[in-house]
């Protein structure tokens, strides 16, 4: 609790000077809506934006999903192969100058206008700090575990699974969270490509109608989402990795 | 009470030749690490290894263990010298404990036998007797990071026994102990070795501990044997004090530190 209280003063004091520079300035709600003209906003459109949120949420963890089950089998591949790690993991890096949100509306075109042209924006998005942050985990493992597992028996698949994959998991948890930070990002260019509903919807109609405290609306909940995702990889990783947090012997 | 023989089926080829190590070379990083070793260790024997540091001891035992490949020379384990077979024949206890953190003390110890395609409960209902009878009743559940240093090397010597070899390597097993510690855990080690004999080959620096557990211990230097010592204590119903205060344990340690130079 002692963590949380100074950013929340810091932004209560924030959400204050707002309101208070907005309303003494006379700026109009379209140019820039004050805190109190955003709230109004959630309450006038309720019933949209909760709508377009059920869109959002759902492109955004299929699309996280998505990118989890694509990078880690990938990671797993390049970690067994060397010879693919080798031809594979330049490109992989290389690809990261393409700037492939823009390629939102070309897969709007080969896709169509429904969830999966935003599943794959959102899974290209997140897949490489996954990809790089596990095959990375993978790959430093200490030698001398997998040497003693030789030793008791250990079959390759045994080394795996028994030494590998769990001494990777914090670093592939590390990958999971920066791609949780990214994935609403992902779905919302996704829908700006060519959708009719979402929270990236809801901004484009709210844009010419100068409904600018919707849009702040819609901001504040694609970042609740965000934060939401990150929370549950965090969680997760207490979960499925007891062993970091557990108090060592005296 | 059960052993660990029973445990694991006792199902391991044995290695009737012994270890043979035939004029062994073995360069790393351009040095001469182990210099035309030669050495015969004979089933059940137990052999000490002592020397300084950088001596090459823990190269030997990676190379008996079937884990590194000579330069020149032979190494054959029970007649065998591929390193697969090696493998199949060594099993070896490393200088850390090499621990996995993820597994409790009860599924680190019983590693060997899930690796073997026992099922998790079986392998654990196997294992867990041995527990009490090495001290670390109560600890089954606890994972590494929660145990003292000595019992995670007890559940490390636990989990080396349990892969039902024939030949132990072990590398400085109490090497990271305090000296009341690696006291006891020396003394238990005997007894256990008396129990559930193996051929047995320790690398330490430390003296005491290679007389006290071995019959023959080798002096290893710059990569040579330098010196080898019969180690023919009457070890029968004496404690530790008693074998190491005595008069012959005295004039052995002397021999040896001369051997080290």
């Amino acid at each position: 609790m002692r963590r949380v209280m100074p950013p929340l003063v810091l932004l209560a004091a924030a959400t204050g000077v707002w309101e208070l520079v907005v309303r003494a300035a006379h700026v109009p709600d379209y140019l820039f809506p004050a805190p109190s003209a955003v709230a109004s906003a959630f309450g006038a459109d309720a019933g949209l934006l909760g709508n377009a949120t059920l869109v959002t949420v759902r492109e955004v963890v299929l699309g996280f999903l998505l990118s989890v089950l694509l990078g880690l089998t990938i990671a797993v591949l390049v970690h067994l192969s060397s010879a693919l790690r080798q031809a594979l993991l330049p490109l992989l890096v290389l690809s990261q100058a393409v700037p492939t949100v823009v390629l939102a509306p070309v897969l709007a075109i080969v896709l169509g206008y429904g969830i999966a042209p935003k599943l794959v924006v959102v899974a290209i998005v997140c897949f490489f700090p996954i990809v790089v942050n596990a095959a990375d985990g993978l790959q430093s493992v200490d030698t001398e575990l997998v040497r003693m597992m030789r030793t008791l028996h250990g079959s390759r698949f045994a080394i795996f699974r028994r030494v590998e994959f769990p001494a990777a998991l914090p670093a592939i948890f590390s990958g999971l969270r920066i791609a949780a930070t990214y994935a609403a990002v992902g779905a919302v260019f996704g829908e700006w490509a060519g959708s009719s509903s979402g929270l990236g919807f809801v901004m484009l109609q709210a844009q010419p109608a100068l409904a600018t405290g919707r849009i702040f609306a819609a901001v504040l909940i694609l970042s609740a989402i965000g934060l939401a995702l990150y929370a549950l990889v965090t969680v997760s990783e207490h979960l499925l990795v007891p062993w970091k947090q557990e108090v060592p012997h005296a | 009470m059960q052993t660990v023989a029973e445990v694991t089926d006792a199902r391991s080829p044995i290695a009737g030749a012994g270890v043979v190590l035939d004029r062994v070379t073995r360069m790393l990083g351009g040095k001469r690490v182990l210099d035309g070793v030669g050495l015969h260790v004979r089933l059940r024997e137990r052999v000490g290894i002592v020397g300084r540091s950088g001596a090459g001891k823990s190269t030997l035992l990676s190379l008996v263990a079937g884990l590194d490949e000579t330069d020149d020379g032979t190494v054959s384990v029970g007649g065998q010298t591929a390193a697969e077979a090696r493998l199949a024949q060594c099993a070896l206890m490393p200088q850390r404990d090499c621990l996995l953190p993820w597994r409790t003390a009860l599924d680190n110890a019983c590693l060997a036998l899930v690796n073997d395609g026992l099922p998790r409960e079986e392998a654990r209902r196997r294992t867990e007797p041995l527990f009490d009878r090495l001290g670390l009743a109560g600890a089954e559940r606890l994972r590494p990071a929660q145990l003292s240093v000595g019992m995670r090397q007890r559940v490390a010597f636990l989990r080396t026994l349990l892969a039902g070899k024939e030949v132990l390597l072990l590398d400085e097993p109490f090497g990271a102990l305090d000296a009341i510690t690696r006291g006891e855990l020396q003394e238990w080690l005997a007894t256990a070795l008396d129990t559930e004999p193996r051929t047995l080959l320790l690398v330490t620096h430390d003296i005491e501990e290679a007389l006290l557990l071995c019959d023959r211990v080798l002096v290893l230097d710059g990569g040579r044997i330098v010196s080898e010592l019969d180690v023919r204590l009457p070890r029968d119903g004496r404690t530790r004090r008693e074998l190491v205060t005595s008069a012959a344990f005295v004039a052995l340690r002397e021999l040896t530190l001369e051997a080290l130079g």
